[in-house]
């Protein structure tokens, strides 16, 4: 005989979806509680770096001005100044593909669905974005960057689009099939543009290296801040926040996002209203990858122009999308700002900006990684923010009564 | 034994919750054997010998009954379990209060009664002479209540107070010494079992009089409205849960299934309302064949939903009681528009619903989860009867709720028998199907067995729900 009695009347841990469990998060304490969870984080990673022997403040005032966000400052002048803007343009470089791999992630968590295929919905939209990109020689350049884009989309859609369809057909869980479609896109990615690989680039002077052949200019995206000789900021960015404002209405406004969030909260009461669940998680599949497909698309037209074999195996975009809609509590603009951190955290802590006298910048990129683990630990892991939303670190408890009164009679 | 009484969100639970010590009381104090003491935490309520059953029950199932007995305070032996001694233990327990259940079974193989003992048994272990008791029957069969009553009587004689939460009447009045009845957080009497009655008790609780005997008016019906021939049903196991069951539902009357739990009713309701695809058979809405059509067009045949259970199925608990209203039709103007929602319309749409239907502490931004479950209810009921349907399914719509509330269910679905439309009442209890239907069909393995009066003898009710041997016999 069955007991559904004993994980509490119909809600136990196992009939759980992961909107439900994380739902006490999404729900607590507004941005306070991103807020407070990011703060431990940083103190947690700065007690690591103590360990390391180095001075924690030193150290995050040099990851925060190797981030650019000193730009902000009007008291910043002269030469700080352009090194801030150089800076800055860097981590808005980095911060345009998190926002879109984050929504990826986020759009997912409202249908109930743990998206961790990102990463691989990522690769193959900066592949298929390379490959159009790179073709198509004397196409006008408007229309050539939209192929572009829609190439990387499509590709990403696809993608998750096998997840979504396996999941509705099959009932395969949707974190196992993205994890190993990641590594399918990684290996195929590798095989594409590797030696001797059916796209590795035709420049003869460059076949002992495994790479694709590079963009043309009438697919790079226009740079507006900044010398496009020197990575300046490309439009990627306001593309980027433009699909965060869509997210919004999308999930918020529209009857495609009233579907999502009632199978995400509630499958059982979603069928009720006549919502087929089955379709609907290969619609939300469809719809993140075609947000972490834009991401590859952006990297690869905006300022990388080509798509190596060893970007592929090292890049940590779609991941890190995880930690970014966990800690922007998978709403639009949370999403946005998670993205930022994380993109003046990367930036900042790169070999490139930091101080080695200060930290070791080896050791802070794995600072970044620390931090962002935490993020995910702190939000996974109920305790703490149900501590938060109930008050309870900051209000005083009630005061206990005496031990006259227990004694006396 | 000491029953609590009181409608839902009448605090019953919160102050069985600081007794136990999971909540601390913010003024007042509790005397204990005549002192005042201060209970901490359910350790510290152990110690003072109050043990308390939750209504849902707290067990590992995948150990045995003696292991769950003993746990958190386990005879050992050296640094092991003493499982003789355990299964000793809980002999001499059952033993000698009547408590009978097999010490080596594991939890996830016995029923929910003998859960619920092996729960009983683990607050007497631990030495309780205190036993509180939240909602212990709300999970049980008419035998297994029967049987939990024995088992309390036992328990009183042998010396342990019990204090017994619960919302039904009946009960209470058969089982308790004395009532003590809560309304909105205050205690509004305690008087003895004797010489109390329901109607003195429910009046107690709602704060006025309650019509138990609902006043119906004589009907003519008319013309079928739901036609169901010969289903074949499958359900979530592939077994076969409707063999061939026909049965109509006419304009103007009410029609009530009665039968044990799980002899088809769930996968009956959800045939006619399109959530599930029969194998063979028809469904018809006014003349019209909605059979494996899904929910949209049995809706739009005129089929309401009073779905069976509200927090499951009838509600998305995390959307405002706005998106909830809309969530029939979300999909067509005015609520939305070229795929876009209009919030400002479902707003507009909720407001007077919830007036109308009386939700109380509801507003459309309110969250579907911060209303008590009569509440809950009505939302689901507005929502299903604002459709206008023809016929109404209504799945035990007053499972859980209290007596103002099923009065407020009852006289909805009497309504809708006076405006000449049709329900369909499934229920497992007997006395609404009897003060509520004009027909009353039996349903057992899957097929209407007998068809009787409403006023049939409860043994003739009870014999055809087992199968209709009085027929054979």
């Amino acid at each position: 005989m069955s007991t559904p009695a004993l994980g509490g009347g119909g809600e136990g841990p196992g009939t759980l979806t992961v909107a439900s469990r994380l739902s006490g998060y999404l729900r607590g304490g507004g941005v306070f509680v991103p807020i407070i969870t990011a703060l431990f984080a940083f103190i947690v990673g700065g007690v690591v770096v103590l360990a390391a022997g180095a001075n924690p403040i030193d150290t995050y005032k040099a990851i925060f001005d190797g981030s650019g966000l000193n730009w902000l400052f009007p008291w910043v002048t002269g030469d700080d100044r352009s090194l801030a803007a150089l800076n800055l343009q860097q981590t808005l470089i980095l911060t345009t593909p998190l926002i879109l791999t984050g929504l990826a992630v986020a759009f997912a968590f409202r249908a109930g669905l743990f998206n961790i295929g990102g990463q691989g919905q990522y690769l193959v939209g900066t592949m298929a974005s390379v490959y159009i990109g790179s073709s198509l020689g004397g196409t006008p350049a408007f229309l050539h960057i939209v192929l572009a884009i829609a190439a990387g989309c499509a590709a990403g859609a696809v993608w998750a689009g096998i997840v979504g369809v396996l999941k509705a057909t099959t009932g395969a869980n949707e974190v196992i099939s993205t994890i190993m479609l990641n590594w399918t896109a990684l290996y195929v990615g590798t095989y594409l543009f590797g030696l001797g690989g059916p796209l590795q680039t035709s420049d003869p002077t460059q076949q002992s290296i495994p790479v694709s052949n590079d963009v043309l200019q009438s697919a790079r995206l226009p740079v507006f801040w900044g010398d496009p000789e020197l990575q300046g900021l490309h439009i990627g960015i306001f593309i980027a926040l433009a699909v965060t404002a869509l997210f919004w209405v999308l999930l918020n406004r529209s009857v495609t996002g009233y579907e999502v969030r009632a199978v995400g909260f509630n499958p059982d009461a979603a069928e009720y209203g006549g919502i087929n669940a089955g379709r609907n998680y290969v619609k939300v599949m469809v719809i993140c990858g075609v947000f972490a497909g834009l991401a590859g698309a952006l990297d690869v037209l905006g300022w990388q122009f080509r798509v190596a074999t060893n970007d592929i195996q090292v890049t940590q975009v779609g991941y890190f999308g995880i930690a970014v809609a966990l800690l922007g509590r998978n709403t639009a603009f949370g999403t946005a700002l998670a993205a930022l951190l994380f993109g003046a955290l990367i930036n900042g802590t790169s070999v490139r900006n930091l101080d080695p006298t200060i930290f070791e910048p080896e050791l802070a990129t794995n600072l970044t990684f620390i931090i962002q683990g935490l993020i995910v630990l702190f939000v996974s892991a109920p305790v703490l923010v149900t501590m938060l939303s109930r008050g309870r670190l900051f209000r005083r408890r009630k005061p206990m009564p005496k031990p006259e009164v227990l004694s006396g009679g | 034994m000491h029953a609590l009484l009181g409608e839902n969100g009448a605090g019953k639970s919160t102050l069985m919750n600081v007794l136990y010590g999971l909540h601390q009381p913010d003024e007042g104090e509790i005397l204990l054997r005549g002192e005042p003491i201060h209970i901490g935490s359910p350790r510290e309520a152990i110690g003072m010998r109050i043990g308390m059953v939750h209504q849902h029950f707290m067990l590992i199932p995948v150990m045995s009954v003696a292991e769950n007995v003993v746990l958190a305070s386990e005879p050992r032996k050296g640094a092991l379990l003493d499982r003789d001694g355990a299964e000793a233990r809980v002999r001499e327990l059952s033993e000698r209060f009547g408590l009978v259940v097999n010490p080596r079974a594991l939890v996830e193989d016995i029923g929910v009664g003998q859960q619920q003992r092996v729960e009983i048994l683990r607050v007497l272990h631990r030495g309780a002479d205190i036993l509180i008791l939240d909602e212990p029957t709300a999970v049980l069969t008419a035998q297994e209540i029967a049987e939990l009553f024995k088992v309390l009587r036992a328990l009183t004689a042998e010396g342990v107070s019990v204090i017994f939460i619960s919302h039904k009447l009946r009960e209470v009045l058969e089982i308790a010494d004395r009532v003590t009845v809560l309304r909105r957080g205050r205690k509004i009497d305690t008087v003895s079992a004797n010489g109390a009655t329901e109607a003195s008790l429910a009046k107690l609780m709602v704060g006025r009089d309650v019509l138990f005997r609902v006043e119906k008016q004589a009907t003519e019906p008319g013309a079928p409205i739901l036609e169901v021939e010969d289903l074949e049903v499958e359900d979530d196991r592939g077994l076969l849960a409707l063999r061939g069951l026909s049965l109509q539902v006419r304009a103007g009357e009410i029609v009530g299934i009665a039968g044990v739990d799980g002899n088809g009713q769930s996968e009956l309701v959800e045939a006619i309302t399109g959530l599930r695809v029969p194998l063979a058979g028809h469904v018809r809405v006014g003349g019209r064949d909605i059979t494996g059509a899904g929910v949209r067009d049995a809706l739009a045949a005129g089929v309401g939903h009073i779905a069976e259970d509200r927090q499951r199925r009838g509600l998305v608990l995390d959307f405002t009681l706005a998106e909830n209203l809309a969530l029939r039709e979300y999909r067509r103007p005015p609520l939305s528009r070229f795929g876009l929602l209009s919030p400002k319309r479902m707003d507009a749409q909720a407001r007077p619903l919830l007036e109308q239907y009386d939700v109380r502490g509801g507003q459309p931004a309110t969250l579907g989860s911060s209303l008590s479950g009569g509440n809950q209810q009505k939302v689901v009921i507005a929502r299903e009867l604002a459709e206008d349907p023809q016929v109404t399914i209504a799945a035990q719509p007053t499972r859980g709720l209290d007596v103002g509330a099923i009065e407020f269910v009852h006289k909805q679905l009497l309504e809708q028998r006076e405006e000449g439309r049709g329900v369909l009442l499934v229920s497992l209890e007997l006395e609404e199907i009897r003060s509520l239907a004009d027909r009353v069909l039996v349903i057992y393995e899957g097929r209407i067995v007998a068809e009787l009066p409403p006023d049939a003898s409860d043994e003739e009710l009870g014999v055809a729900m087992l199968g209709g041997k009085v027929r054979a016999a």
